[in-house]
């Protein structure tokens, strides 16, 4: 019974910090509707500022609380001029390019910390007074964790008395439930934003410093803390500060109870939870309605239809160009080549999923990642041939988005979006953690294509004639009934049931063979790099799938190919040059979201139709 | 505060909704904009107070031009809006409503503070704490009107304020838009319950298809039965 309490107040300890950064984001959500991936870096920022400003690593050391203190003061700043000098330019653009310039900084920030910090851990000191343990029903307790205990409920009231009490809460209140009404009332808009985004910074900073005595500071806390604040918001219901502090309470405790009852199955009792709580209450324990996600831009998009003849024999003209690249490029090209291949049909399979289902996926990886390690694991477990395993990766990826599916077309938006990163992220968990069947981050080494395949020119071919087939049947699917079905239950869900489509069933469907053609490239990607790592279902795989479809404009056709070699290209090239790509990579994202938050073959796209215009006008 | 609009364009997406509207509110004057469903009523006051993004033309308030003015600058401004569908904020109290319009008096418009609010609009006086989506459709159409005279404004734009309320409640709410009137209040009324429009009115404006058909005083309208049954009748 001691043992339980103990457990119990041990979980409630750690639910303090993620309470913390679920309701900075809710709150800056709520009030902006930007989801924003950086706050998992905000959250580290605060963490390793205050281990530097306690210890005084450069300048006077402030000592424990003071530095605590300073450290969640300097990300509010940092959140502040962030929202200043970036988000604010973006407001008009469709949310996902918001999302991906959030994701643009938590690369750069990212590299910033290993610049600065280094990859080491770093550990915090005790926190003085606090030191030690006290003697709990025969347990020694941690005197910091009751702190932690504390810090929760206080920073909910004070959040609530903020919110009820002063004429700001109200102000933000009113323009989380609709900001253009309180704009017609006078209410300065920027000004709101911005005090609420570093609101939402020093909750996260906060977080991340409070933390500095419990746990180690390292540098990929951020989207360790920002998966599971997807969870927490989704479990509690988005735009909820209530919710999210009972959501990662409940969060916190299965994992306090799951850690030490059972290690193994800890994720698929969060997954369960969740699942549950998403199918009695889709909007999450206390979520508003719905916060749709805008796909698109807003404006009315002109309807996708069959490739004009010119844009058709560029497509071949491209694909007759790849077939005579082996006369001409090394075995480095090529290998390169293929594998900016295996992305496009990767970016295209998201594409049919964002642009022609209407389903935003935060966790495409999980696809990818599950192709790959379905064709590994019929090689490494079963000794099959590469025929066979290259099957058993789509299946296993078309069996992974089945049951995910199931799940997702239950919710639309910001709620289906944040599910499939927690899907995703709890497959790379079963990868990373399973030793005995995935050899966890030591991989599965040894997928090596069959002796036909095996030349990089060989290889070469088959991922062309693979990829484009890929590419002929999803186009086949999207002019079918099928795919207009997809597209109905996209921009009308009403009107498409109205008219006899069973949207779950479409979208289930359509997710399903999203999922599979990811999978193919996932499998496709094994064979290539002949081993298979946790990373092919990591957060980056899903977000590297985001950036290339909507670099490529999410409703250009064509859009995925562009944007998967442009960015594939960048990464490959950057990497070769230097250790801080991701710096680099960053702030091009960040740019080319300012710069076109149309995409790029959206913008040229939009470009061309108004000069064809232009010229059929013109005498 | 005198509002003028010259040659209002607006659009949705690629469909044109306003076609080079035209119109002017004098100092004090209550100028009633009257049209069928969709004939761009709604759409012509949101382009004014920048809720329309694909705009073109030019409104001037008191000789500054704020076209493209942020929509919270107009509202600072002293031009007030009241929305067609009311757009409370659900979740607040009524008097949190209310604080959300709160803007500083405004020297020569009249100042209201909430207590002079509930004066005019007894009804509201007693809900003050109750979420205002609680409340019935006739309070939160006066809890709107309220809501934007918090803010003092010179001039205010109402959408339609009679739509779908009972009778007496229209009649209520017409006594107090001529309190407002009579406080020196230029008033854009934008409205289909004629009979609302012409016992306030000084002028009309007969928008169609996204275009002016007719301008001219009450009396001209009222003289001209061809008007109403050429541009109004359903």
């Amino acid at each position: 019974m001691a043992f339980v309490v103990i457990q119990f107040l041990n979980g409630l300890a750690s639910a303090a910090d993620l309470f913390l950064v679920s309701a900075g984001l809710s709150i800056i959500f709520g009030v902006t509707r930007i989801v924003n991936f950086a706050h998992g870096s905000f959250y580290m920022l605060g963490a390793y500022l205050a281990f530097t400003l306690v210890e005084g690593v450069v300048g006077p050391a402030l000592g424990f609380w003071p530095g605590i203190v300073a450290a969640a003061v300097a990300v509010a700043i940092l959140g502040g001029l962030l929202e200043v000098t970036l988000l604010r330019r973006i407001y008009q653009a469709p949310e996902l390019f918001q999302l991906l310039a959030t994701f643009g900084v938590v690369l750069i920030v990212q590299d910033l910390v290993l610049l600065v910090w280094g990859p080491e851990d770093r550990i915090g000191p005790r926190a003085p007074g606090l030191e030690g343990a006290v003697s709990l029903l025969g347990h020694q307790f941690p005197r910091y964790d009751l702190f932690l205990i504390a810090l929760g409920p206080i920073v909910l009231g004070a959040l609530f008395l903020l919110f009820r009490r002063t004429r700001w809460g109200i102000l933000v209140r009113a323009a989380t439930q609709d900001r253009e009404m309180a704009a017609a009332l006078g209410v300065n808009e920027r000004w709101l934003f911005t005090s609420v985004f570093v609101l939402g910074a020093f909750l996260a900073g906060l977080g991340g410093a409070v933390q500095l005595p419990r746990e180690a500071v390292h540098h990929t806390m951020d989207l360790e803390i920002i998966v599971e604040a997807f969870v927490v918001v989704v479990i509690g219901g988005l735009g909820s500060v209530t919710g999210a502090f009972l959501a990662s309470i409940i969060l916190a405790e299965l994992n306090a109870f799951g850690i030490v009852i059972f290690p193994e199955v800890t994720l698929v009792l969060v997954f369960l939870v969740m699942a549950v709580v998403l199918v009695i209450r889709p909007t999450g324990l206390l979520g508003r309605p719905e916060f749709a996600i805008r796909a698109a831009s807003g404006v009315a998009e002109p309807p996708i239809t069959p490739q004009s003849e010119a844009a058709r024999n560029w497509v071949f003209a491209g694909v007759l160009g790849l077939a005579v690249l082996p006369v001409v490029a090394d075995a480095y090209v090529l290998s390169v080549a293929t594998e900016i291949m295996i992305f496009v049909l990767f970016a295209i399979s998201l594409q049919f999923l964002m642009g022609i289902s209407g389903m935003v996926s935060f966790g495409h990886a999980a696809s990818f990642g599950l192709g790959a390690y379905g064709a590994a694991l019929m090689i490494k477990h079963a000794g099959a041939p590469m025929e066979l395993a290259f099957l058993a990766g789509i299946g296993l990826a078309a069996l992974g988005a089945l049951v995910i599916g199931w799940f997702c077309v239950r919710l639309t938006g910001v709620y289906l979006a944040m599910l499939t990163l927690a899907f995703a992220q709890i497959a790379w968990s079963v990868a990373f953690q399973w030793y005995g069947v995935t050899g966890g981050d030591n991989g599965i080494l040894g997928v090596w294509p069959a002796a036909w395949a095996a030349s990089p020119i060989v290889f070469f071919y088959l991922t062309l004639a693979v990829t484009t087939l890929a590419l002929v049947i999803l186009r086949r699917i999207i002019f079918a009934p099928f795919g207009f079905g997809l597209r109905a239950c996209r921009d009308s869900v009403l009107r498409a049931e109205a008219i006899g489509i069973d949207r779950r069933q479409v979208q289930w469907l359509g997710f399903a063979v999203a999922g599979a053609f990811a999978g193919v490239a996932g499998a496709l990607y094994a064979f290539l790099k002949g081993s298979v790592f946790p990373d092919v279902l990591a957060v980056p795989v899903s977000v590297d799938g985001l950036v290339m479809v909507l670099l490529g404009g999410i409703q250009r056709l064509n859009g995925p190919i562009v944007g998967a070699l442009v960015y594939k290209l960048l990464q490959i090239v950057l990497a070769s040059y230097t250790d801080y790509w991701r710096l680099v990579i960053g702030v091009i994202i960040i740019g080319l979201v300012v710069a076109f938050p149309q995409g790029i073959v959206g913008f040229f796209g939009t470009r061309l139709d108004a000069l064809l215009v232009q010229r059929r006008n013109s005498p | 505060m005198r509002l003028e609009v010259h040659k209002l364009c607006a659009f949705y997406g690629r469909a044109q909704i306003l076609f080079d509207v035209s119109l002017k509110l004098e100092r004090g004057e209550v100028v009633a904009l009257l049209g069928r469903n969709g004939a761009g009523k709604s759409t012509t006051l949101k382009s004014i107070v920048g809720l329309v993004e694909q705009r073109s033309g030019r409104v001037v308030l008191d000789g500054r031009d704020i076209t493209y003015a942020p929509t919270a600058h107009i509202a600072r401004a002293g031009l007030g809006y009241v929305p067609e569908d009311r757009r409370i904020f659900t979740e607040l109290t009524v008097a949190e409503n209310l604080l959300v319009g709160r803007q500083a008096p405004r020297p020569g418009a009249p100042a209201w503070t909430e207590k002079s609010l509930f004066h005019l609009f007894p009804n509201l006086a007693e809900l003050s704490d109750r979420p205002a989506g609680e409340i019935s459709g006739g309070e939160q159409q006066m809890l709107t009107i309220a809501r934007t005279l918090m803010g003092n404004p010179a001039a205010l734009m109402l959408d339609e304020p009679s739509e779908g309320l009972a009778p007496l409640i229209v009649e209520q709410l017409g006594k107090a838009i001529l309190t407002l009137k009579q406080q020196g209040l230029s008033i854009l009324l934008s409205e289909q319950n004629l009979h609302l429009a012409r016992a306030i009115g000084d002028r009309v404006s007969i928008i169609e298809k996204g275009r002016i058909r007719f301008e001219g005083t009450m009396a001209e309208f009222a003289g001209d039965q061809t008007i109403s049954r050429m541009f109004l009748a359903v």
